[in-house]
């Protein structure tokens, strides 16, 4: 006798669910909606105050206890399930993790949970591994089983995202480890509550895994707090309406979802084939603290899905990147979360979302890729990295369907990546009147609003987008201060220049200027998306600026600046450097996002940066008075707009704004469409000119590897990309040793800052009082 | 919905799309177009369809747009990609890309031409490939990839099945099986 509806065990009743899906094609082979065809009306009444039960249970725990990040941010979600673990209904915030915890539920089903440790009413498990339920460790999830009369009729689930999750460096994104071991607090779907007490056990180890323990109780109670609410006021309606009624309710809830998703595809897409590139670079050969860990990579996520006859989805992964020593591992369940929380916005936005949408969607997967590989030894705390670039194919993929139906102003050409994100901490040193020794953490959340891809009838969102969260928000700068005592903010404002340029700009974002003050022992580091562009626009629209680049400055005057009321940066726009202009000191400029730790002093200055969308349309045929706006934003710098815009335009001193010059800009437009002509190549020179650099070999090792992995990890791509450039069947290209590719890197390196400096002197800038970082010392001395 | 009903909100729809994708509609009024309730199927496509047919200069009907440039289209009873200012691309299931003219940037000189310092992609990791009408040289896509990465086929509608399994509608044009061509294009028109 099992503890699940109809005295079934919850192995049977999920194996038998998934069996009767696979046989009928509907859930729990429901080929109609008795209840619902019913009376409709009564129908969506209840399955509404199941959505608000969840919706007030998320909102009521913030407020009993949780960290800033969950207060303020709302980095947390709550949801209820079937007892087999298929979502029901969710509140907002994180919907990434709706999905997820379905995973972990399904998890300790298929262990049989149910013999040992047993599941009883009032029992509550944790869990974070994304292996088996999870995007990255530091969210960190409780699920507790509802139980009605002795028979679990359901679960409810809440996340919290962790400002910190321990780990071999602080911070809420740990992109410095390499292996599990190095990945902070793990815990795998562990009872750590029953008969009304947590477990000393794990209440000691999990406070004192973390750095910032406080916060890790505060979000342990907010999430037991969400789901003892949840429970109460389900078990009231099931009173109320019957338990028969309520297992009816809930499957047909999900059966209907599965119909309206298929319904949405119908009328929104295209059947046909959709394909996205997308990328990203880690560049760690130099600095990585673990020896089989140094290596810089290029890494690739590619996305096919085609949309089938019958409306449903298949989704194929060929093409993408390995696993490997390096923190952006995944799994199924983060990418099936990062699937989930997409369309959710994109198609599913208005109606019943729950698992009837993932029913509609099949999956390959290749079992050696970053996404496939289940090896338990890998680090997992940032499958993100990989994950947001990936989506923004479901983004491309409504944009073109949409258009041709005629929905012009659905989709857009990306959602962006969700970086940069300093992290670090350090210790007060009492100059400011705190007391001395404080650890503070520095996890600042800006990475949370970033520019949303632009489309065919609008600009991007500024600065209001997280592919990850639909309720994006930063949170108030006062409130970070305050936790992040020894790094203090100078400066946020509109990042000059990080819009895709298009028709239809991409979305806009912050920087911001933050200096060492009153701290001691402290370390950053920040995570961007380095020498790589990691999507294109659509349509003619280039890709975001994102911030390729780490700025930093030591040993600064910033403090006689202040004590002479001297101006100090405000950001930076690299083609009219702040920090150049006004500060001396020791600068570190690299290409690449810093990724490993720096060491930081009072009077260190630290530059970071939000990305902008990708731009839709050719940006010669952008509205001259959107043009004007630019300018008169910030959003684009003149030199910008007139080399890509070809807009030319005067700053009216009396007026106070610049102003377009319509015939000038015209004419300049026709110079750059004649440009165009001059410097472009029909399509078989071009076809001959890059497959000749193939056959030569001349790439880069991230590059080289980048497509000698492909004939292992997605023999099926490989075989298309031979098929491209019709190469041969034993091709291969040389991969340059590690020496020689940092020498090359070096070179450049070396080579680019020799002609950046000359680019300033030549504007006018004393560079006397600047030493730069080079490349080679990079990782061996300041 | 009686015929006229239909006539008369297509007209509305087709007064809307003008607004919309001419960049003249006021930012409120995109908004309730995001958010609002969204217009019957049938009346969008028609709309979409009979909009840039008005658009266009020359006379073959218009089967699916694939952007406001490029559009599907029957011509001599098969199914190519032609633009709004007239040039002829082929078979639509060949990437029409392969038709463009194409600029690439894969050095620091050729990205600082329209990238700032520092905010551009490294010239030995990534390209930047510019793909350009022949017949009037406006920017139709761009494409950021390592170099030898084969040109990205993004969309290849199965335009025979829309029509006939989702609009319920016969198609247009001649009957073509649903299949990616590009290889078989480029071997047969570009000696190695």
């Amino acid at each position: 006798m099992g503890i699940g509806y109809g005295g079934k065990t919850l192995r049977e009743l999920l194996e038998y669910s998934e069996k009767i899906y696979q046989e009928t094609g509907h859930y729990w082979g429901l080929k109609s909606l008795p209840l619902y065809e019913k009376d409709p009306l009564t129908w969506e009444r209840l399955i509404y105050r199941l959505r608000a039960i969840v919706v007030l249970a998320r909102e009521l725990a913030l407020h009993i206890a949780a960290s800033p990040i969950a207060r303020y941010i709302g980095e947390t979600c709550t949801v209820l399930y079937t007892p087999e673990g298929d979502a029901i209904v969710h509140s907002t915030g994180i919907l990434v993790h709706v999905h997820t915890m379905s995973e972990g539920i399904k998890w300790m089903i298929r262990m049989n949970y149910e013999e040992n440790p047993g599941i009883k009413d009032g029992d509550h498990f944790v869990g974070n591994d994304p292996v088996l339920g999870n995007v990255h460790t530091t969210d960190v999830h409780t699920l507790t089983p509802i139980f009605y009369k002795d028979m679990l009729i359901g679960w409810v689930g809440t996340v919290i995202h962790q400002v910190d999750i321990g780990g071999n460096s602080p911070g809420h994104d740990i992109i410095t480890a390499t292996q599990r071991f190095e990945d902070g607090f793990y815990a795998e779907e562990e009872l750590v509550y029953r008969d009304g007490k947590m477990f000393p056990h794990y209440y000691e180890r999990s406070r004192r895994s973390v750095r910032t323990p406080l916060f890790y109780d505060l979000d342990d109670k907010s999430r037991i707090a969400a789901n003892e609410i949840v429970k109460r006021e389900v078990l009231r309606i099931v009173e109320e309406i019957g338990v028969d009624n309520y297992m009816e309710l809930i499957r047909e809830a999900i059966e209907k979802s599965r119909r309206d998703f298929i319904s949405r595809v119908k009328e929104r897409l295209i059947p046909g084939r959709y394909r996205s590139v997308t990328w990203n670079a880690l560049n760690v050969i130099k600095e990585a603290w673990q020896p089989f860990a140094r290596e810089d990579y290029l890494h690739a996520a590619p996305l096919e899905i085609t949309v089938n006859e019958d409306g449903t989805l298949f989704v194929d992964l060929k093409g993408n990147s390995p696993s490997g020593w390096h923190f952006s591992n995944g799994g199924i369940s983060p990418l099936m979360g990062g699937f989930w929380v997409t369309m959710t916005q994109l198609l599913g936005y208005s109606e019943l979302i729950n698992e009837g949408f993932v029913r509609a969607v099949k999956f390959n997967v290749p079992p050696k890729s970053w996404v496939g590989d289940t090896n338990p030894i890998y680090s997992r705390s940032v499958p993100w990295w990989l994950l947001i670039p990936q989506m923004s194919g479901l983004h491309k993929m409504v944009a073109y369907g949409a258009f041709a139906r005629g929905y012009v102003e659905e989709g857009s050409a990306g959602n962006t990546g969700t970086w940069d994100a300093p992290q670090g901490g350090g210790f007060t040193d009492g100059t400011t009147g705190d007391p001395p020794n404080i650890y503070f953490p520095i996890a600042t959340f800006e990475l949370s609003s970033q520019g949303l891809g632009a489309n065919a009838v609008r600009d991007g969102l500024d600065w209001g987008h997280a592919m990850w969260n639909p309720e994006a928000d930063m949170g108030d700068v006062e409130e970070w201060e305050r936790n992040q005592r020894g790094f203090i903010y100078l400066a946020r404002r509109i990042k000059k220049n990080i819009a895709g340029y298009g028709k239809f700009r991409g979305g806009a974002s912050f920087e911001h200027i933050a200096v060492f003050y009153g701290s001691k022992d402290s370390i950053l580091y920040n995570n961007s998306s380095s020498r790589v562009f990691i999507e294109h626009g659509l349509n003619g629209g280039y890709p975001p600026l994102a911030g390729q680049y780490s700025l930093m400055a030591y040993e600064t005057n910033i403090t006689e600046l202040f004590k002479e009321k001297k101006p100090y940066p405000l950001g930076d726009d690299p083609n009219e450097p702040e920090m150049e202009k006004y500060i001396s000191g020791l600068i570190e400029r690299l290409d690449y996002s810093s990724i490993y730790p720096r060491e930081f002093k009072s009077n260190d200055i630290v530059h970071f940066k939000q990305c902008g969308g990708p731009g839709w349309g050719d940006p010669l045929d952008r509205p001259l008075d959107k043009c004007e706006d630019d300018l008169n934003m910030g959003i684009y710098s003149p030199e910008i707009m007139e080399k890509v815009f070809g807009i030319i335009a005067k700053y009216d001193e009396e007026k106070g704004r610049w102003i377009v010059d319509e015939e000038a800009s015209k004419k300049k437009r026709e110079e750059l469409r004649k440009i165009r002509m001059q410097k472009s190549i029909d399509f078989a020179q071009f076809y001959k000119e890059e497959r000749s650099i193939l056959l030569e070999g001349k790439l880069v090792r991230p590059v080289a590897k980048y497509y000698m992995e492909q004939k292992e990890v997605s023999p099926d791509w490989f075989k298309e990309f031979l098929d491209f450039w019709r190469l041969p069947e034993d091709f291969s290209i040389p991969i340059q040793g590690k020496r020689e590719y940092i020498r090359v890197m070096s070179e450049w390196h070396s080579l680019y800052l020799e002609s950046y400096k000359k680019y300033l002197e030549s504007k006018g800038y004393d560079l006397s009082k600047i030493r730069y970082l080079k490349y080679e010392d990079v990782g061996i001395l300041r | 919905m009686n015929e006229e009903e239909k006539v008369k909100r297509v007209e509305q729809r087709i007064q809307l799309l003008e607004r919309l994708l001419q960049a003249k509609s006021p930012i409120d009024e995109v908004f309730r177009v995001i958010a609002g309730d969204k217009e019957d199927p049938e009346i969008a496509f028609d709309a979409i369809i009979e909009y840039f047919q008005r658009k266009v200069n020359w006379k073959e009907k218009i089967l699916l747009p694939i952007n406001d440039h490029l559009f599907i289209v029957c011509k001599d009873g098969k199914p190519i990609v032609k633009a709004a200012c007239g040039y002829e691309f082929g078979d639509f299931r060949v990437n029409w890309k392969v038709f463009c003219k194409i600029r690439v940037r894969r050095n620091t000189e050729d990205y600082l031409e329209i990238y700032p310092w520092w905010q551009h992609a490294h010239p030995y990791f990534m390209e930047l490939r510019e793909y350009y009408c022949p017949g009037c040289y406006k920017l139709l896509a761009t494409e950021a990839v390592p170099i030898g990465h084969p040109v990205v086929f993004e969309f290849l509608p199965d335009i025979v099945t829309f029509y006939e399994k989702w609009l319920k509608r016969p198609f247009p044009c001649g009957k073509v099986e649903f299949k990616d061509l590009t290889n078989e294009y480029i071997k047969n028109s570009i000696k190695i």
